[in-house]
């Protein structure tokens, strides 16, 4: 027997928005916008004693083909405002949103946060992201203004100063003290002053330190640059691999990172998304993920997809059918706005080749093909199984826990938080109550320290 | 009944919440609670509080910089309250926890992005279901804009304003880029949304231009009210073209009158007269038993601050009756309701709630019960229709 301690697990839940994997054409799918959907969410996630909650973001609608698409859900709520309506019927909950540092200014974001962390008591954290293109830009003040190689020293530089904003309060200015008129200790509470190359501000910062000091910091991103962005300040990393090699791999790459930013192993989590089907048996389970492939990836969605790759339009081709011959127009790629998942085909050429190998090998159409090679899921079986992948997986390193993406809004939860998760607990490796009450109590985070003079802009990764 | 339909309508009430109170002694008092400024529990209990009174709407005021006694930057002064949190998500934070009274925060037009304030409006609004606003407000001030980086001030009223309206017509656009109907899940076809009816809006403007549409479908009240303050001709141009309530602060009631003549007349001037237009006078107070005993809370409440708070003439000091009694009177001057800021909240938002309340109730000009449950419902205006919906056949009239 291993001496080694069993690992705690985290789990957190992002509700399904925007995506290619909701399946809204389900009986039992409900509204993505209506704040009921929201609170039974959350709700399942806090029952089931989840670390914290995951709300993505989108400015602009996408598009395809010069028109808005529509085969997907569309549409969403604001990050902030219905994180912090969340915050009201929730208790322990961490409460994460996606916030993009280009089309956004620090001061504004740093305000908005601290008022979250407030406003949650130690909820809330941010997952920075960042974007570049004109097409986004179309909806804001500077339209397309960040050429694309500066979209991480913006994103670095955005994250360092509203760090500086968070630490321009230590916490103990206010005295609040009635008898004497001693509302602030320190008269120069929240002065800062920031020079750099995107942001050159000064003043005073009007939020007051919040209960967490700073948000937990989220980064996604599986390029160098977003790597080594979150190894140097982030305290946890959305994953892409949920799989032991791929996952193992990427968990000791990025953590390798941490020592040559003075940080400790346990000071960044690494939790990929996942997703997951359930059933009575493992067979049935998989009949029944089969069949939410099938829902996910129709005929039209398939052309869509593969409209991705070859940045053309493909709307002749018979989905049924085999893949086109033709190849991918390479270059910016302008069939497909508004998605960050274009990015990841970064050799179209390549990619067009791979895909037409594995269809001719196993004869897969179009749609079989888009099936076999996006809609897969990360966890499907009985309860057991899932239960007994996902402890595998963190104890064997391939990740800290995972972010659930239920592919049912808003009960695709609740059967995982009924069956699986009560399994984990018996196994000692999952809380079966909150032990603290702040996201960082959640995720083992210590609070930190304000730093006594504001801290400098990292260097830019070049 | 000719009595009461030739008597005038109610008024209007609202509150405005910012720290402890319009006194900037006013967390030095009793019940004021001053390390709790910054919890949920301080803004859930304020808004229970006026829901209790059957008020229309709460404001929560807001800036983007400290507190600050001096216009050119930090007074340093360390004997108010200085710090706030961000008045749009603490009105969403308090919306799961009210069920009538409408949620109002203010925004600053200078320096934020129109698409992010439309969603962020519009999500409390779907929240609640229908009982969001925004009090838009403009920033001229070195020290503010220096937070921002990107342009210098001082700028021009009239640039501002200016700026402040594009702002809400963007906001307003944005807010019917989605037909209600947008929404069709078709399984049959496999579309989500019908894309006939979601639209670019296409706003080309001086200081920024917008294509949309945006991304929060539009929300239950279609277009959450949208409020500003009247201080001068560039103000009530902004009021004119963009609002459903305008703030007038006077001094007496023929300040008010020649405000609310003013207001008017800019509205004509944009053609919009169709459209009803909310007048509310904007008023400090504070409430006691009577005149005497409002007169020497005021008196402490100044020497405790070291310095007497005028507000500008704007400031009522007396009874509830009293209060009652001016309300009806300025109500003369084409003002429908009231922007009511408690001098110190934890004595005088009580005081109105369940003092000045019942006093207009007894006189046949206050709510007894919430007679709808959205915004736009209480202040009796028409949810509007959709700018780019095609209109639907209808019979002539």
């Amino acid at each position: 027997m291993s001496s080694k301690p069993l690992k705690q697990i985290h789990l957190a839940a992002h509700f399904p928005g925007v995506n290619n994997t909701t399946v809204w054409s389900d009986p039992a799918a409900g509204s993505h916008i209506d704040f009921d959907s929201f609170i039974h969410f959350a709700r399942t996630a806090e029952r089931a004693k989840f670390d914290f909650l995951f709300l993505a973001e989108g400015l602009r609608l996408r598009e395809q083909g010069g028109e808005i698409y529509d085969l997907d859900v569309v549409g969403r709520p604001d990050t902030f405002t219905v994180l912090a309506a969340l915050a009201a019927v929730t208790d322990r909950l961490g409460l994460t949103g996606t916030i993009n540092s280009t089309f956004n200014e620090p001061y504004e974001v740093a305000r908005q946060f601290a008022t979250l962390d407030h406003l949650s008591e130690g909820r809330a954290a941010w997952n920075v992201v960042t974007s570049w293109d004109a097409f986004t830009g179309e909806n804001f003040r500077r339209g397309g203004f960040l050429p694309r190689e500066d979209r991480y020293s913006r994103a670095q530089e955005f994250l360092a100063t509203a760090t500086e904003l968070f630490d321009s309060w230590d916490g103990s200015e206010i005295a609040a003290d009635a008898g004497s008129g001693t509302f602030l200790r320190n008269a120069r509470a929240g002065v800062f002053a920031h020079r750099g190359r995107h942001f050159d501000i000064e003043g005073r910062f009007n939020v007051p330190r919040s209960p967490q000091g700073r948000p937990v910091i989220f980064q996604a991103g599986d390029s160098e640059e977003g790597r080594e962005f979150a190894a140097a300040g982030a305290d946890a990393i959305f994953g892409r691999y949920g799989t032991l090699d791929a996952g193992r791999e990427f968990y000791a790459d990025v953590k390798g990172r941490l020592a040559r930013h003075g940080r400790t192993h346990d000071q960044l989590k690494i939790l990929p998304a996942a997703t997951f089907v359930l059933g009575d048996t493992d067979a049935e389970a998989r009949e029944i993920a089969h069949e939410v492939r099938r829902l996910q990836v129709s005929g039209q969605t398939a052309i869509k997809f593969l409209e991705h790759v070859w940045n053309r339009d493909l709307s002749a081709y018979d989905p049924d059918g085999p893949l086109p011959e033709t190849d991918p127009l390479v270059g910016e790629n302008t069939i497909a706005l508004g998605r960050a998942s274009v990015r990841q085909f970064r050799d179209p050429l390549a990619t067009a080749r791979q895909w037409r190998e594995l269809a001719r090998a196993k004869n897969l159409s179009i749609r079989e093909l888009v099936i076999a090679t996006t809609a897969d899921q990360t966890f499907v079986g009985s309860a057991a199984t899932i239960a007994g992948s996902i402890d595998a997986l963190v104890q064997a390193d391939a990740a800290d826990g995972f972010i659930l993406v239920p592919h049912i809004t808003p009960g695709g939860l609740d059967a995982f938080a009924d069956s699986v998760v009560p399994l984990l607990q018996e196994r000692g490796v999952f809380r079966t109550e909150y032990e603290g009450t702040t996201l960082r109590d959640h995720l083992g985070l210590a609070v930190p320290a304000p730093a006594s003079t504001p801290a400098p802009a990292p260097a830019p990764v070049s | 009944m000719s009595v009461s339909s030739s008597s005038p309508a109610p008024l209007h009430l609202a509150v405005a919440l910012d720290g402890a109170g319009r006194h900037p002694a006013a967390w030095r008092e009793p019940g004021a609670r001053p390390a709790e400024l910054f919890t949920a529990r301080y803004w859930a209990g304020l808004a229970s509080e006026a829901e209790t009174g059957l008020l229309d709407f709460i404001t929560f005021e807001d800036g983007l910089a400290l507190q600050s006694s001096s216009p050119t930057g930090s007074d340093e002064r360390t004997d108010r309250v200085r710090g706030r949190l961000d008045a749009v998500l603490t009105a969403a934070r308090v919306a799961p926890l009210t069920r009538r009274i409408g949620l109002v925060p203010a925004v600053t037009a200078t320096h934020t992005e129109p698409f992010h304030i439309s969603k962020a409006i519009a999500t409390p609004d779907h929240v609640s279901r229908g009982r969001a606003g925004l009090r838009i407000q403009v920033s001229g001030l070195a020290h503010e804009a220096s937070h921002f980086g990107r342009r210098t001030a001082p700028f021009a009223d009239g640039e501002l304003y200016a700026e402040a309206a594009d702002h809400v017509e963007v906001v307003r656009r944005l807010w019917d880029s989605w037909e209600d109907d947008a929404e069709i899940r078709n399984v049959a076809t496999g579309r989500f949304v019908d894309r006939e009816k979601l639209h670019h809006i296409d706003f080309e403007g001086r200081h920024f231009s917008v294509r949309g549409p945006s991304i929060t479908p539009r929300p239950p009240q279609g277009q959450p009210v949208v409020s500003a303050s009247g201080a001068g001709e560039a103000s009530y141009a902004l009021i004119a073209r963009s609002a459903e309530v305008g703030y007038v602060a006077a001094h007496d009631g023929d300040g008010a009158r020649a405000a609310v003549a003013a207001i008017r007349r800019a509205r004509e001037a944009t053609g919009a007269t169709a459209e009803p237009l909310h007048l509310f006078g904007e008023l400090t107070v504070f409430l006691d038993a009577d005149a005497p005993a409002a007169a020497a809370r005021l008196e402490r409440l100044d020497a405790l601050a070291g310095l007497p708070h005028g507000d500008g003439g704007t400031a009522f000091t007396g009874s509830p009756g009293q209060l009652a009694d001016l309300l009806l009177e300025r109500r003369a001057a084409g003002l429908s309701g009231f922007l009511l800021r408690p001098g110190v909240i934890a004595h005088d938002l009580p005081a109105i709630t369940r003092s000045l309340v019942p006093e207009l109730q007894r006189r046949g000009a206050f709510r007894h019960a919430y007679e709808a449950d959205t915004l736009r419902g209480l202040l009796g205006l028409e949810r509007p229709a959709n700018r780019y919906a095609r209109p639907a056949a209808r019979p002539a009239a």
